[in-house]
Order: structure tokens, then sequence, then C-alpha cells
């Protein structure tokens, strides 16, 4: 237990030692402790960052679904209106056409019942005429009475 | 496990496991040589080296510094590996010692802490070493070179040398002034030697108590860890004096509790390290 040059000794060994360890290994080891804590820092920042997005996200969503189904009612409402509008168009359009066929017909059916009743009284100052002159046929000058029978046959 | 060591009455053996490896300057013939005996080496005075104290302490520290240098320049920051993870583990626990107890600036202090908790643990750790392995093998070594077994000594724990610890506490101490006048600058420095704590009336007394007390710090971390790690050591040679098949029962139990030993001492003398140098870096605490 002799005091001598090895304290001396132990004591240059303990500075070297320490030297090294300050210069060598303490710097490199904490520097790769801290940059693993950067980014682990910086890893749960963006984890979080993530979240509120996708959560911001989610509602932009959300508020866009409901906008479009408030669209898309809103399309339906207008085409059920329209189509309601268009259907009665239609049966105007319809309620005309058969006013104006109509009309139409019953035009016809006076022209005809016209032109019949004109023919039937043609047909009939014809045999009337054909009467009255097998009767009269030599009585009446059908040159004579012919103005008369033709005013005639006009009031039938 | 006195095997060997028959001849060698137990007075004997236990002075022989405490002699260290000594190589001096004989003072008679001035010759650098081995010490064979205790009394030559003591006769050496100042002027030798203890060669166990000094290989085995350079052994471990280089064993540190080599595995704690490969493992940090293959850190990466990315998921560790199981070596790297351990020396992390080592590197957070010395951090956080660090910033619990040091106020100031200085980067040197965590490697300090560092180097002195784990080389300090090394060399405790040689205690658990069974007694007579190494010094058993430099004998046969030194029989090989043709010297007598029983004038080869070897004394393997480091700490239990107080030239081991008084080195390294001197270093400390030789930290504690160097920092003291850079911090507080010369004038600080003794100030606060000399007015500290009763002011100026009390100058010599002030001096006599901050003096004790500058003094004491690196005497009792020395001798702290000298005292324990000798103790033990001392303990396990008596246990090894018993009959070898009774040994166990009481090795094993002094083993694990030195294993305690061995790490609350370095983890104080470390602690002390951190403490000293935050005082040193204060600046008008009072």
């Amino acid at each position: 237990m002799n005091i001598n040059l090895t304290m001396i000794g132990q004591l240059i060994m303990f500075a070297m030692f320490t030297w090294f360890c300050m210069k060598f290994i303490w710097p490199p080891i904490v520097a790769a402790m801290d940059e693993r804590k950067k980014r682990i820092e910086s890893g749960l920042i963006a984890a979080e960052r993530g979240l509120s997005e996708h959560k911001e996200a989610q509602q932009k969503a959300q508020e866009m679904i409901n906008q479009s189904k408030d669209q898309a009612a809103e399309i339906i409402a207008n085409a059920g209106r329209q189509a309601s509008t268009m259907v009665e168009d239609a049966k105007d359009v319809a309620s005309q056409e058969a006013d104006r066929i109509k009309t139409h017909a019953q035009v016809e059916i006076e022209q005809e019942a016209n032109r019949a009743r004109n023919e039937l009284k043609d047909q009939v100052s014809d045999l009337v005429m054909q009467g009255v002159n097998s009767v009269l046929a030599k009585e009446v000058d059908a040159k004579v009475h012919k103005d008369m029978l033709g005013k005639l046959s006009q009031t039938l | 496990m006195a095997t060997g060591n028959e001849l060698i009455a137990s007075g004997d053996y236990i002075k022989h496991h405490l002699q260290n490896l000594t190589y001096g300057q004989n003072p008679d013939t001035g010759v650098w040589e081995l010490a064979h005996t205790a009394q030559e080496a003591k006769d050496m005075g100042f002027m030798a080296f203890h060669l166990d104290t000094l290989g085995v302490s350079f052994v471990l520290g280089v064993f540190f510094l080599l595995f704690f240098y490969r493992i940090g320049k293959k850190m990466t920051a990315d998921t560790p590996s199981g070596a790297q993870n351990f020396i992390e583990s080592i590197i957070e626990f010395i951090d956080e010692n660090v910033r619990g107890s040091f106020n100031g600036k200085n980067p040197m202090v965590a490697p300090l802490a560092l180097t002195t908790f784990i080389w300090i643990i090394l060399m405790n750790t040689m205690d658990l070493v069974p007694v007579d392995w190494l010094p058993y093998l430099a004998q046969q070594v030194g029989v090989f070179f043709g010297a007598d077994p029983h004038h080869v000594f070897f004394k393997v724990v480091p700490t239990t040398d107080p030239n081991a610890t008084f080195g390294m506490s001197i270093g400390i101490f030789f930290l504690i002034l160097y920092y003291s006048i850079k911090e507080k600058g010369a004038g600080g420095f003794a100030g606060e030697l000399l007015f500290h704590p009763f002011g100026k009336m009390m100058l010599p007394f002030n001096l006599f108590l901050e003096g004790v007390n500058l003094i004491a710090k690196p005497v009792s971390l020395a001798l702290r860890l000298f005292g324990n790690m000798y103790a033990g050591e001392m303990i396990f040679i008596l246990i090894a004096l018993l009959p070898f098949w009774i040994q166990w029962s009481l090795s094993l139990p002094w083993a694990i509790f030195h294993i305690l030993i061995v790490l609350l001492q370095a983890f104080i003398f470390m602690t002390l390290v951190i403490v000293y140098m935050d005082m040193a870096h204060q600046k008008d605490e009072h």
C-alpha cells in the first residue's frame, strides 16, 4: 500500500481516458440519440397533424355529402315540377288539339250536311220539277216558270 | 482455493495477496527492478510503479473505450440494436444524473462522469473474479520466466490500491481548482476561501474551514472507494482460507452482496464528481 509513481500514472491514464471519451465517444452517441429524439418528436407532430387533417377532411366530406344531398333533392324537386308543368302543357296542347279537331270535324260535318242537304234539295227540286213537269207538261212553260221554280227550290 | 499455496501460512497468504507487483528503483543498488519482497517494494519509496494496478486498469480502461467507441461509431438514429440499447441506457443514466446535479455549462462533465463510472465499475468488478485465479496465472507466467513463485505478486483489483483511487481523485481535485478559478476568477475563488462562511473578521478561521473542506473532497473520494473495495477484497481473501468445500457457502453470498457495492461505489464516486464540478462552477451562491 505504498504511495508511489503509480498514482501519477493513474492520474495520466484517467486524464487520457476522459479526454478520449469526451472527444470520440460521448458526442456521436449523444448526437444519434438527439437525432432520434427529434425524429420521434417530428413524427408525433406529423401524426397529430395527420389526425387533425383527417378529421378536417372527414368534416369536409360530410359537408360535401350534405350539399350534394341538398342539390339532389333540389334537382329532383325541380324535375318533378318540370314534369308536372310538362304534363300540364301537354294536357293543354292535347285539349287544344282535341278542340281543334272537334271544331274541324263539326265544320266538316256541317259542310257535309249542307252539301247533302243541297244535294237533297236539288234532287227534291228535280223530282218536284219532274213531277210538276209530268203533271203540268202542257200547262206550264218550263222556261217561263224556271225562275219561280228556282226560287222555290232555294227555299227548300 | 488455496491450492498451490499450502506452504504459505495464512498470514503470509493474506500479505502475499495484498502486495502489488512493484517495479521500481532499488535504493541500495540504484537499479530499476521488480521487488522480490514486500519490504523491498516498501524501500523503493516513491520511485516505483505497481505494474498490476497500472496494467489491469489500463486494460479495463481500453476495453471500455474501445467497446463504447465501436458502438458509438455504428450509432444510428433508427431502431437501435442490442449493444446500442445497452450503451444508450448507460449514457441516458449518466446524462440524467449530470442534468440533475450539474447546472453549469461544460461539455466535459458528462464524459468525465461516464469515464469515472464505467472505469470504476470495471475495476471494482475484478473483485468478483475468484481471488486466486489471476494471481495464480501471474505466478505461472512468472515461473515461466524463471521467477520464484513466492515472489510474484499480483493484486488484481486496481481500486484496492490507494494509488489508483488517489490518482483519480487528484485528477478531480485539479479539475475543481481549474474550474473554480476559471468560472469564479482567481479573486472570486480566493474570496470564497477567505470570506466564507463568517465574513472578514474571521478570515483565518474561514481559510482553515474552507481549506479543509476543499482538501477533504479528493481525500474522502479516494479513501471511500479504496476502503470499501479493500475491505471487500479482504473478506474474499479470508473466505479463500477456508476449506475449499465450504468456501462457496460464504463467497457466493458475499459476491452477490459485493455486486451491490461494486455498483454503488462507482455511482457514489460519479455523483460526487458531478456535484464537485457543479460546486466549482457555481458563482456567488451566498
